[in-house]
């Protein structure tokens, strides 16, 4: 039942064919010049010839590495900031407020900072990562700490949980679907952020083919760039959702839906 | 051996300019089941909850035994634990499982272990509850109207179940009620709470089990009433003849 494709979905995918197809002919006809855009097939042949040959492995795996370290940075922080800031009212007054002010800053403008402070290396690009996901895991955990029922944390009490057991029972269990909304959050903000600083003198990664396939006016390349980042950006996010999907059977949608 | 019941004296209770409780004095002995009545407001939930320790009082001497155990209106179960771990909350995790199993078959939920509690049913969440309580085998029970939101048939087969249970475990009890019936049905002893003191206490001497149609129930069940407020009307000669009141 899961896996029929519903009529409704494969109607929708009638007008991308279509701007497909169009794109194709008029590229075949010299309407669109390949140095403006590629046509889709020229694309989708050196997608197959960059896939094959290895070449664009090591750079996946250097950008995958970028956003895992800047993503573990990010979230680690982002958590504990935000257990401290929603446990105590002071710790709220200390840490809440520079991040108000920090958030409102548009980070990506950061960048030439970034570059002055670690070089060109990859401590700016993962820092840059780190920095962006941090927030939206901050602002959503802090919410959901906040938002969990005082009624259940005072019944907890009343069944002799300590302090470590309401966290552990209580409290994180509470928190975690408002958290992992954030960590979605979190996701997207890490590849948009890996792409700005991929662009400014990486050596390896997708963002320096993209940058390289610029130098010779290879737009098929570029696309295929964009399109490798953009297939990252939604598996991560459907494992996100997998994470979810398990993690939050017990929420009364899910029980439903199982039943 | 047991000699912890309950001992409360001149206990006050104050939020702000508002008193609560205002001198309150109530001995429970170990095994005793009392019911608390009083109207709305009246502090019967202050009084629970100093007993549970989630108030503290603003003067007075509160002594109540170590092992306590409560029951609430919503049931307060956490949805992202599976029945049986809920009841085995905060339980020493080496037979947590077999002492969870244990209770919910004495609540005759042993079929229900597993479930998420989003998938119960109000009488089933509150039994998930009362087995929370009793797998702690505490020595004062307290139960802050724990039938109030269930529907009439569901909450007289609670009636006899925290009977059964109260008689097999034999806690003291404290239960705080609107429901009158329920009290005279259960209660060794009634309180009434007024204006932050209690007001009335009535023993109730029926031999168990107890029934609402029997004649002395209806006596008592006037009585209670009239303390509350709530004046019934004479009883015609028909219906005492009759044996229906």
């Amino acid at each position: 039942m899961f896996f029929r494709i519903p009529r409704r979905a494969l109607l929708r995918l009638a007008s991308p064919l279509v701007i497909l197809a169009l794109w194709q002919g008029l590229s075949a006809l010299g309407v669109i010049p390949a140095r403006i855009i590629a046509s889709p097939a020229t694309i989708a042949a050196t997608f197959w010839t960059l896939a094959t040959t290895g070449r664009i492995g090591v750079d996946l795996a250097v950008s995958l590495g970028r956003v895992a370290a800047g993503l573990a940075i990010g979230i680690a922080s982002g958590t504990v900031l935000a257990i401290v800031a929603a446990s105590s009212r002071r710790g709220e007054t200390i840490i809440d407020p520079p991040m108000q002010m920090i958030r409102a800053v548009p980070l990506l403008g950061l960048t030439p900072l970034l570059i002055l402070w670690f070089g060109i290396g990859e401590t700016p690009k993962i820092a840059l990562v780190a920095l962006s996901s941090t927030f939206p895991v901050y602002l959503t955990l802090f919410g959901g700490i906040r938002s969990v029922d005082p009624k259940l944390v005072e019944a907890a009490c009343v069944f002799g949980l300590d302090r470590w057991g309401l966290i552990r029972h209580v409290i994180v269990p509470g928190a975690l679907p408002s958290a992992l909304v954030g960590v979605r959050y979190a996701l997207g903000a890490a590849w948009l952020s890996l792409v700005v600083g991929e662009q400014i003198n990486a050596d390896r990664g997708i963002g320096h083919v993209i940058m390289d396939a610029r130098d010779f006016l290879r737009t098929d390349i570029i696309v295929v760039g964009l399109v490798i980042y953009a297939l990252l950006g939604l598996a991560s996010d459907a494992i996100v959702r997998a994470i979810e999907h398990r993690a939050l059977a017990w929420r009364p949608s899910l029980v439903r839906a199982e039943a | 051996m047991r000699e912890t019941g309950v001992r409360v004296s001149a206990l006050r209770r104050t939020f702000g300019a508002n008193t609560v409780l205002d001198g309150v004095d109530l001995e429970i002995a170990p095994g005793e089941f009392v019911a608390l009545l009083g109207r709305s407001g009246s502090g019967k939930t202050t009084l629970l909850r100093t007993l549970a320790g989630l108030e503290a009082p603003s003067a007075g001497r509160v002594v109540v035994p170590d092992r306590r155990a409560v029951a609430f209106q919503d049931a307060r179960l956490l949805p992202w634990k599976r029945v049986w771990e809920n009841v085995a909350l905060g339980l020493p995790p080496s037979d947590a499982r077999r002492r969870a199993h244990e209770a919910l078959d004495e609540v005759g939920l042993a079929a229900r272990r597993d479930a998420w509690p989003a998938t119960l049913s109000g009488g089933e969440a509150q039994r998930v509850a009362l087995a929370r309580a009793l797998v702690r085998a505490p020595e004062l029970l307290l139960l802050d109207e724990p039938f109030a939101a269930l529907d009439a048939l569901t909450r007289l087969r609670m009636h006899l179940l925290v009977g059964e249970l109260w008689r097999r475990h034999d806690p003291a009890v404290l239960l705080v009620t609107h429901d009158v019936d329920e009290a005279v049905l259960l209660a060794d002893r009634v309180l009434v709470l007024e204006y932050g003191r209690i007001a009335h206490t009535f023993t109730i001497d029926l031999p168990r089990p107890r029934e609402s149609a029997q004649r002395r129930f209806a006596h008592h069940r006037r009585t209670l009433l009239a303390a509350l407020g709530v004046e019934l009307p004479n009883p015609t000669f028909e219906q005492i003849v009759a044996g229906s009141f």
